[in-house]
């Protein structure tokens, strides 16, 4: 469990953490998560790698998380006024660092996209596996980080960043 | 071939939504060699790739930003652990804990890269002592002679003599990891385990003197995890 949980648990705390955006909540989380898998390792059948096993507890264990909490408990269109007031990316760019405004929008995503592009690139998961983890069909995985990069191309364009696409 | 730009107005294509898998490296050969091959023929989703080129770089800045957990998630979960068997009573008795942690590990295992050392060796310690409690129940029956009044002990086996065992009561607060290192550290396999909250343990392969087992339980006896040691035959 010390080698599963040194492997893993940096990158399950930080997936969490970019769901319920609270450090104390997230480390809740990694606990909930291994002993969970402690409890099941026997239901593992490993037709998926570990760690695609671990995030996928990981989001079901967040999203309970923040239904758990009512302050958190708001639909997409509310979270991003509050991440985007809080964010305000337009202060990195006048910092005139594409990269901290870029970083700064990834964060303004709403979660749903937030979740696929941390998935996708920060996790290096496949179609197949974010579909696994996030419980949706493949072309959905694919046409949703396609809109959340729209969105994200949004956000920077209305923080005066243009980077040529769309 | 109408260009990436035109494509956006409507539908994304099968290829565009593919590129962001392919920065990161996750596609499977065919669709790899698709990407490229498009990728050559296209500037327009060129410069796209550039793009979300620079956006796989940035998330994994912002992802690494976020440092890790403290200490105490660790904590809390190996105390949740440690405490487990005794809070769901409705496992089956004969699970102890050694069953489960081999269990898990058979399980997990073949999908793992590679476990450490300290795992492998954990395993082996209590196969050796499945091994070697299995031999132990088999061996010949000692017996005494009556005839001689030497200093030598009167007990002999026929066979070759055991290695010394103890029962071991763990500490509440004994993690599992400290419990591992306490076995690596004494040569010792758990040859039965957990009823009473008692461990049966044998230490290493060789037999011991009387002096040298009161030494080993008394040293046992000082560990900090430890808080009952009493050898056994």
């Amino acid at each position: 469990m010390q080698v599963l949980y040194g492997r893993h648990h940096v990158r399950v705390f930080r997936f969490g953490l970019r769901v319920v955006r609270d450090e104390q909540v997230a480390e809740d989380l990694i606990s909930e998560v291994f002993l969970d898998v402690w409890r099941q390792a026997g239901k593992f059948e490993g037709r998926s790698a570990v760690s695609t096993w671990l995030l996928a507890i990981t989001r079901f264990k967040a999203l309970s998380a923040l239904r758990r909490r009512k302050d958190v408990e708001l639909d997409d269109e509310a979270a991003n006024a509050i991440e985007d007031s809080s964010d305000d990316p337009e202060v990195a760019v006048q910092k005139k660092d594409t990269g901290d405004a870029l970083r700064k929008c990834l964060t303004a995503l709403s979660p749903e996209h937030r979740e696929i592009v941390d998935l996708v690139y920060y996790h290096e998961k496949s179609v197949e596996e974010v579909a696994e983890i996030v419980g949706i069909p493949e072309n959905t995985v694919k046409t949703r980080l396609f809109y959340a990069r729209k969105k994200l191309a949004e956000l920077l364009k209305a923080a005066g960043v243009e980077r040529g696409w769309p | 071939m109408a260009t990436s730009k035109k494509r956006l107005e409507h539908e994304p294509s099968e290829i565009e939504v593919l590129l962001p898998w392919h920065a990161a490296g996750t596609l499977n050969a065919r669709d790899a060699r698709r990407v490229d091959e498009a990728l050559a023929r296209d500037p327009e989703l060129a410069k796209q790739y550039a793009v979300i080129q620079e956006e796989y770089a940035e998330t994994i800045h912002l992802n690494e930003s976020l440092g890790a957990p403290s200490a105490r998630a660790m904590q809390k979960l190996f105390a949740a652990i440690d405490g487990e068997p005794a809070r769901r009573p409705s496992r089956s008795p004969a699970m102890s804990i050694s069953a489960r942690i081999a269990g898990f590990f058979a399980s997990l295992s073949p999908r793992t890269l590679a476990w450490s050392a300290s795992l492998g060796a954990l395993a082996l310690l209590l196969q050796a002592g499945v091994i070697g409690a299995v031999l132990m129940r088999d061996r010949p029956a000692s017996f005494q002679t009556a005839s001689l009044s030497t200093n030598e002990p009167i007990t002999r086996s026929l066979g070759p003599a055991a290695p010394p065992r103890a029962l071991v009561r763990f500490a509440p607060d004994a993690r599992v990891a400290d419990i591992t290192a306490l076995l690596d550290n004494y040569h010792a396999s758990i040859v039965d385990g957990a009823k009473g909250g008692l461990f049966r343990l044998q230490f290493g392969n060789k037999a011991m003197s009387k002096d040298e087992i009161a030494g080993l339980m008394s040293k046992l006896q000082n560990e900090k995890i430890v808080s009952l040691a009493v050898a056994t035959p």
